[in-house]
């Protein structure tokens, strides 16, 4: 047993034990799932981006063969039934707080955006409700939709309640302390970037399955959800105003999420209203058209910065002015991520004595923005590492250089920025270093002089990024004007023969949670990985709890179950103690076996587990039976992994293409339970992040229409785009939590668009190119490097 | 989106305006156009038949005439509903310009199109391309069957 343990345990890189089902296409998805007299349900969406409804006729609809309900706005109202709500504001600079327009399941007098729900057919099949679907008549009288979200004050006003579109605009830092560094600056970057837009693209599209049990007046709910007890709470409290143990939500296998399944859509619900309404069970999948038009979007910033420098390079001041696009309606963190999770993470790897920043978020004639992978730090991110490569280029100093002199030295920590957060721990050199040593750093300039003999440009660029993830200390995210709590919830309960059932408030739609939550137990009680199973994506089996993202599961989900796993230990204890007649005191724990200190009497795990369930020998005047305990987690802080990140790049001139021949990702996340799992996330972020930097762009036209709405439009990154990559890591182990883990499922989409953009501009330097904006397309960087050219003969 | 274009034809302007005004003639003239109806002066009904990339869509729409300056051209504006796929609206400015010395007119045509919903999403990148194919398919074939008629 012992052999197994060291196996198993943490640090080991234990094949995915989820694969198996996955790779043999075995997953069970909400779609897979079907209901005797399950019907379904289409929605008829709007193909304008902004207009008054002046009438819809559903007359024809509702006789059309098979359907069995047409609805409307109307209909929704009748019912009094809520809409998806905001979770997170923050107040404005004029001291009012961020405007919420209400968000209707089913439009209501106006629509806002391409893809606005303005009637749900449910039908015996899809195919007929789509039929009758053509058959409504909807009256539009349009109006003149916003597009371009940097004029959007000055475009139509698309709700009531949002004077000049403008949701917030809010402010972080010491303004007026900034200005005066930027002023007594010995020189000043300027640099205005712009976060392209993008759509998630999860494999799995999304998909409801709703039905209501009339006897027990319940309703169960099938959805593709990253956190179905949120869905749970908004749904129940906020929507339909039932008892939330009157609804049960399971997120079964959820084939990716990346932030776009945290938020409860209106389509998950109306199903679950219409499963009343008609009485029997209704079913939705989006196809993958109305997944880019109703899918929140990610990024969509731009971003003007003033980086301030003294005689030596030493940064003295930040200051970054960002106007961000949050689309029709604000969807349940939209607000948070260009603002608490993008203004506070500023500081980046760097000590810098004062940042200001200021953001817009505005309201578009487009589909809502919200949280994708990095949430708002990879926008912190883009912008800080483009400047500081702009900076050191200015400055004539080598890029690597530059960052060194201006990081927070190791001995600081912890470090108050300036921009609220307080880092626990890093240490910013080792990666540097490593990541340079990786990539060969030092004889860069021999390839790209090769390269040259061959026609190519080559290119090398950086970023060093850090993170604020592990969402996070409950007190902390409520002071910021957080509605929720952000802990996490485990419950580890021991079967009769020693067998592991853990039961968490995280959700995995892709992480690997099964394996490697089963590790941190397996390891903790020192038995078998396959005695343990997780249990997670059902609100009946769960405790309540907040499910993924923000980097968040192991840090604070896994911590919950080691808290759990303590306390099953602390009792196991006082159970052997007992059985081997010693002091609780004497009592070690080691390798799966509760030994009395210096004696060879011992009890295995699962004798104790035996004993607490057939408690014939028990302490039971002092102990209760059984052996299943509780932990809910509220972290202290904030987990702040780091890295450096290091991009090499050619570009053939003759094409423009941007090949990407090199990659060294040096990242320190604390321990690492199962470091092949952190190697994929790796992976799959910087995967995200070249897709971002160099193919994808979500593109709508001038009314509003999206241009970019299937795979021939937007490009998706595939795996002859990406090179082979090189990891590695440090450590400084997170302070403030049991395992010292921090996170890693974002940091690769955080860390590397602005690597390989530095890279790109880098490659075309010797042509004058300074800047490049994403994504840098062949036809993009094909021009720039024309127009170089002929700037150079004239 | 815009196109343009221009066509000479060995005919006098009042022949081609008179062409111009003939629906009949004119649905000769559009192959996809499954009908085409007057319904006033400066009114008409139309259906049309249209594979743009993926889709193939009847649309079904009203063309109003404006700007009428005969024998020197008008505005046809119209726009159609294509059910599931979307819609498009759009306008051509038609001119008619007689050279004296050699008998012959230049027709040419400003188009401006606009289109939504699923059209645009899937077809965007091809509707320029269709719409060039179209206009020229029509006024192409307008042509033709002009001076057919003339030969004859």
């Amino acid at each position: 047993m012992n052999e197994v343990t060291k196996i198993d345990g943490i640090g080991s890189s234990v094949r995915r034990t989820e694969d198996k089902k996955f790779l043999t296409g075995k997953g069970r998805y909400t779609d897979d799932i079907n209901r005797p007299g399950q019907v379904q349900a289409y929605f008829l969406r709007s193909d304008v981006a902004h207009a008054e409804i002046k009438s819809i006729d559903t007359k024809a609809a509702q006789s059309a063969p098979g359907v069995v309900g047409v609805f409307t706005g109307s209909d929704i109202a009748a019912d009094k039934v809520g809409g998806p709500i905001c979770g997170w504001v923050v107040p404005c600079r004029d001291g009012s707080s961020t405007k919420e327009p209400p968000h209707p399941l089913l439009a209501q007098g106006k629509v806002r955006f391409v893809g606005d729900a303005v009637a749900v057919v449910v039908a015996e099949t899809m195919e007929q409700a789509k039929s009758a679907a053509e058959l409504i008549d909807v009256d539009y009288n349009e109006l003149t939709p916003v597009v371009d979200f940097v004029s959007a004050d000055k475009g139509a006003q698309i709700h009531e309640e949002v004077p000049n579109n403008c949701y917030f605009d809010w402010e972080l830092g010491d303004e007026s302390a900034t200005n005066k560094a930027i002023e007594s600056a010995a020189k000043v970057v300027k640099l205005s970037v712009r976060n392209n837009r993008l759509v998630p693209n999860a494999m799995e599209p999304r998909s409801a399955l709703a039905e209501y049990d009339s006897l027990d007046e319940s309703y169960t709910l099938h959805t593709t959800s990253q956190n179905p007890h949120l869905t749970r709470l908004v749904l129940a409290a906020f929507m339909f105003a039932i008892p939330e143990s009157k609804l049960r939500v399971i997120a079964p296998d959820v084939g990716g999420g990346f932030g776009s399944k945290i938020y409860v859509y209106i389509e998950e619900a109306v199903c679950v209203w219409a499963s009343k309404k008609i009485g029997r069970p209704v079913k939705w999948t989006a196809d993958r058209t109305q997944a880019f038009l109703t899918d929140c979007h990610g990024r969509d910033h731009v971003n003007d910065v003033q980086l301030a420098l003294d005689e030596n390079n030493k940064i003295i001041g930040l200051r970054v002015d960002t106007v961000c696009n949050l689309g029709a309606y604000l969807s349940a963190f939209s607000v948070v991520v260009p603002t608490i999770l993008h203004g506070t993470l500023l500081s980046g790897q760097y000590d810098i004595p004062t940042i200001y920043t200021n953001v817009k978020g505005m309201a578009t004639n487009t589909v809502n923005v919200d949280a994708y992978r990095g949430a708002g730090r990879p926008e912190a991110t883009y912008l800080l590492e483009r400047t500081m490569e702009t900076a050191a280029k200015e400055v004539g100093m080598d890029p690597a250089e530059f960052r060194r002199i201006n990081f927070i030295p190791k001995d600081a920590f912890p470090y108050q920025t300036q921009v609220a957060l307080q880092y626990d721990i890093g240490d910013y050199e080792p990666h540097l270093d490593k990541a340079m040593e990786m990539i060969d750093y030092s004889n860069f300039e021999k390839r790209r002089a090769e390269a040259a003999k061959r026609g190519m440009y080559r290119g090398i660029g950086m970023s060093s990024y850090i993170e604020a993830c592990g969402l996070a200390p409950s007190a902390v995210v409520g002071a910021l004007g957080g509605r929720v709590g952000q802990w996490e919830s485990a419950s580890v309960r021991v079967n009769p023969t020693g067998t592991i059932s853990v039961f968490t408030g995280s959700h995995s739609h892709g992480q690997g949670h099964a394996t490697t939550f089963a590790q941190i137990v397996a390891d903790k009680l020192g038995i078998p990985m396959e005695n343990v199973e997780v249990i997670h994506g059902d609100t009946d089996k769960t405790p309540f709890g907040m499910g993924s993202y923000g980097s968040r599961s192991l840090a604070s989900g896994g911590s919950a179950i080691s808290k759990a796993v303590d306390k099953i230990i602390n009792k196991s204890k006082k159970i052997a103690a007992h059985l081997l007649e010693a002091s609780e005191d004497d009592i070690d724990f080691k390798d799966g076996k509760f030994v009395v200190g210096g004696t060879d009497k011992e009890k295995a795990f699962g004798e104790i587990a035996l004993a607490a369930y057939v408690p014939h020998n028990y302490p039971l005047e002092t102990l209760e039976p059984g052996l299943e305990e509780n932990a809910f987690y509220d972290p202290t802080n904030f987990v702040f992994p780091s890295g450096t990140h290091i991009a090499e790049v050619e570009i053939d001139p003759a094409t423009g293409v941007v090949e990407v021949v090199d990659w060294a990702a040096c990242d320190d996340f604390g321990n690492l339970v199962n470091p092949m799992i952190v190697e994929g996330q790796v992976h799959g972020g910087i995967a995200q992040g070249i897709g971002q930097a160099l193919l994808e762009d979500a593109h709508y036209d001038e009314n509003g229409q999206l241009l970019t709405a299937s795979y021939m439009d937007y490009c998706m990154p595939r795996a002859d785009d990406l090179p082979s990559f090189k990891v590695g890591y440090t450590n400084t182990p997170c302070t403030h939590n049991d395992l010292g883990v921090k996170g890693c499922g974002e940091a690769g989409a955080i860390a590397s668009p602005p690597a390989l953009i530095n890279a790109v501009i880098d490659a075309l330097s010797p042509l004058g190119v300074t800047d490049m904006s994403m994504p840098a397309t062949p036809q993009k960087v094909w021009k720039a490097i024309q127009e170089s050219q002929s700037v150079a003969a004239e | 989106m815009e196109i343009k274009d221009s066509y000479e034809l060995p005919l006098s302007k009042e022949r081609v305006w008179a062409a111009l005004n003939d629906e009949q003639f004119l649905k000769k003239s559009i192959p996809w156009c499954e009908k085409l109806e007057r319904r006033s002066e400066t009114e008409l009904a139309a259906e049309v038949k249209l594979k743009i990339g993926p889709m193939s869509t009847r649309f079904t729409g009203n063309i109003t005439l404006s700007d009428i300056d005969p024998p020197n051209g008008y505005t046809i504006t119209g726009s159609g509903k294509g059910g599931i796929a979307g819609a498009a609206s759009g306008s051509a400015k038609v001119k008619l310009i007689e050279d004296k010395d050699t008998l012959s007119t230049t027709l040419s045509y400003e188009v401006s199109a606009q289109v939504k919903g699923k059209i645009a999403q899937l077809g965007s990148r091809l509707i320029q391309s269709t719409a060039k194919k179209l206009s020229k398919n029509f006024f192409g074939s307008f042509v033709k069957q002009l001076e057919d008629m003339d030969n004859s």
